[in-house]
């Protein structure tokens, strides 16, 4: 199979939305979009799929409700109660109001850390991660549309020519 | 152009002739410049403090909290208030980067990095001070529910202090994920401009490897914005669990149900006053005038004066209901505290915190940078007083007037104070040296709309 990509450069975010919607309308496969920052739209122009990330985070936060009601309940009713300043302990629906902070507070704890672990784990972010940037002034002021060739390199290049860009590199996929 | 359409009675938020790389340049130069005599001075002043304060807390641990000047009546002071001194300047990183967000606050872009940052410095320096409390701090993991070797007794989940322990540690934490994930395209950023081998390395290790892909940053939005949305309540339950501390008691001048909002209140005003303290000096001396503007410190100005009125009002509720509750022991708490031996510290409380915000009014006053720079230092001042007012003026004249006493600091507990603020600074200067201070990726994305180069473009092309 062929490997080759084309990274057509660009200055300006409003140009690459331009390129990128003529590039899907010509039906070329964009393979990647790097931008230094986030071009609004540009997932819809790309027709990226919607992030299912947030609702990611609302399961993660009912398991830490879900796990603060258990540990306290585990911890001050069944296996230890005491009665500390007449609070009743010995049911944990009347106990339960003192509870509230830390069931809010485990849900909230849960929801952020494990959201963002999410994150990190799909876009594959952690340290040591070697960046995959085509090019360093990508996280500057440049942003790169990558489009694969599938045997019509010189058409492409002609093609992507006329969307403004400002600088094009036939490479082999990294 | 159109996209990037902002009204134009809105003033820029990025002045000057800015282009994207301009944002890169400015924002990098600090970290890639040298540091000057001034950052050295300050550096070394804010690390001598430090190590005054980790002898002292040596001393406290070594020889026991006798060495502080609490009592048998004064048994909470300067280790409490400025526990929650710490943490009320720690909400306002929040609430800029976080409610500040959800309410779609384009200003926020060029404060959020440093507010941050000023929060988890301070939640640190806040998190101290109840460690050092308990005397024996090597039995500070105790206060987690962890298996132990007493048959398992576990922590006490009706009590406000263990209320605060998950509330603090889940706002450190969380804090702490959400400036860094705003960090990792700025570090990226810095990655790819480093010339040195080991800044491009530190700097690729920091930045988790961001690529900026289209599928990255759209994820990048949508946790911003979840944590943004999960993190304004946490930072409004941290605060009101703080007040717990107190509220939950049988203290009269403590037993208040006003405290949860107050104390919020209070937060967010002591809280945006570091913000000024801290951004006035440091656009100056990183040269981010054109980021940093006269229009953030104004806008910052009246959220100080809107949460200065709510806490002025907070301080006069707690009076009238002290007299219209009819509680002759609530009535002398507040009596006392106004008149009695600490009313000087209730009239610099009174003074800082309620009249001085009022000053920002006028239009010219609160446009001032040196005003608002003197201003912020004031309301610091008051609201570490609102805090000593609180809490000595109602514990050191208790039911029993034989144990009546006053509190004073030993030098143990300016020390260990003193030691904070310089481990605070020693954090936020090197910081201020290391880090893009600004969160040049989110600025960009407003150049368009809010910058002045493109703004003038635009609003002239309208006419």
């Amino acid at each position: 199979m062929n490997n080759k990509v084309i990274q057509a450069m660009y200055n300006d975010d409003d140009i690459l939305l331009d390129a990128v919607k003529e590039t899907r309308a010509a039906n070329h496969h964009i393979e990647e979009v790097y931008t230094p920052f986030p071009v609004h739209g540009l997932d819809k122009a790309m027709g990226l799929k919607g992030t299912r990330i947030a609702i990611t985070a609302f399961m993660y936060g009912c398991v830490g409700f879900a796990f603060s009601i258990w540990m306290m309940d585990y911890m001050m009713i069944q296996d230890w109660p005491q009665d500390i300043g007449g609070k009743p302990s010995f049911t944990f629906i009347q106990n339960m109001p003192a509870f509230v902070p830390i069931m809010f507070e485990m849900t909230v704890f849960f929801a952020a850390h494990l959201m963002v672990i999410t994150f990190y784990m799909r876009s594959k972010l952690w340290p040591f991660k070697k960046a995959e940037n085509p090019d360093p002034r990508t996280t500057d002021d440049m942003f790169v549309m990558e489009v694969a060739v599938d045997g019509n390199e010189a058409e492409l290049v002609s093609f992507l020519e006329k969307t403004g860009t400002v600088e094009i590199k036939v490479t082999e996929k990294h | 152009m159109s996209s990037h359409y902002e009204a134009p009675i809105r003033r820029p938020l990025i002045v000057g002739d800015k282009s994207y790389h301009d944002i890169t340049v400015d924002v990098a130069a600090p970290v890639e410049g040298k540091a000057n005599k001034l950052w050295w001075t300050a550096f070394t002043i804010a690390l001598l403090a430090f190590l005054w304060g980790i002898g002292s807390i040596i001393y406290t641990i070594g020889t026991g909290i006798g060495v502080w000047g609490l009592n048998k009546t004064v048994g909470w002071a300067w280790d409490i208030t400025n526990f929650v001194w710490w943490v009320g300047i720690g909400h306002a990183g929040t609430l800029i980067s976080a409610v500040l967000l959800l309410f779609r606050q384009k200003w926020r872009m060029g404060i959020n990095r440093s507010a941050e940052a000023m929060t988890i410095f301070a939640v640190v320096q806040a998190g101290l001070f109840p460690v050092i409390h308990m005397g024996r701090v090597w039995n500070a993991h105790f206060v987690l529910p962890l298996p132990n070797q007493f048959g398992t007794l576990w922590t006490n989940f009706n009590s406000p202090l263990l209320w605060d322990v998950f509330a603090i540690s889940t706002y450190l934490s969380v804090s702490l994920v959400f400036w860094w994930t705003g960090l990792l395209p700025d570090f990226a950023m810095l990655r790819d401009r480093a010339v040195r081998p080991f800044q491009k390395k530190i700097y690729s290790l920091l930045s988790f490897g961001w690529s900026g892909r289209a599928k990255d940053w759209q994820r990048f939005e949508e946790v911003s914005l979840v944590l943004a949305g999960l993190a304004t309540p946490l930072v409004l339950s941290v605060h009101t669990i703080v007040s717990f501390d107190f509220a939950t008691s049988v203290i009269p001048g403590w037993h208040t149900t006003i405290f949860p909002p107050y104390f919020v209140a209070g937060a967010v005003f002591s809280g945006f006053a570091m913000v000024n303290t801290l951004l006035i000096i440091m656009r100056k001396v990183s040269n981010l005038e054109a980021y940093i503007t006269v229009q953030h410190i104004e806008l910052m100005n009246i959220v100080i004066m809107i949460t200065g009125s709510i806490v002025g009002c907070a301080y006069i509720t707690e009076l009238f209901i002290a007299w219209y509750s009819g509680v002759e022991y609530e009535q002398y708490a507040f009596l006392n505290r106004a008149t009695g031996p600490y009313w000087w510290a209730y009239l610099i409380m009174m003074s800082c915190n309620v009249f001085s915000p009022q000053l920002m009014w006028s239009k010219r006053l609160r446009s001032s940078i040196m005003f608002s720079f003197f201003i912020s230092i004031v309301v610091n001042i008051g609201m570490w007083f609102e805090r000593f007012v609180i809490i000595v003026t109602s514990l050191h004249r208790d039911y029993l007037p034989s144990s009546w006493t006053m509190f004073s600091p030993t030098f143990v507990d300016i020390g260990i104070y003193v030691g904070t603020i310089g481990f605070f600074f020693v954090l936020f200067l090197l910081y201020a040296r290391t880090f893009p201070v600004i969160a040049q990726a989110e600025i960009k994305s407003i150049l368009k709309s809010s910058g002045e180069k493109f703004k003038k473009l635009r609003d002239g092309n309208h006419e």
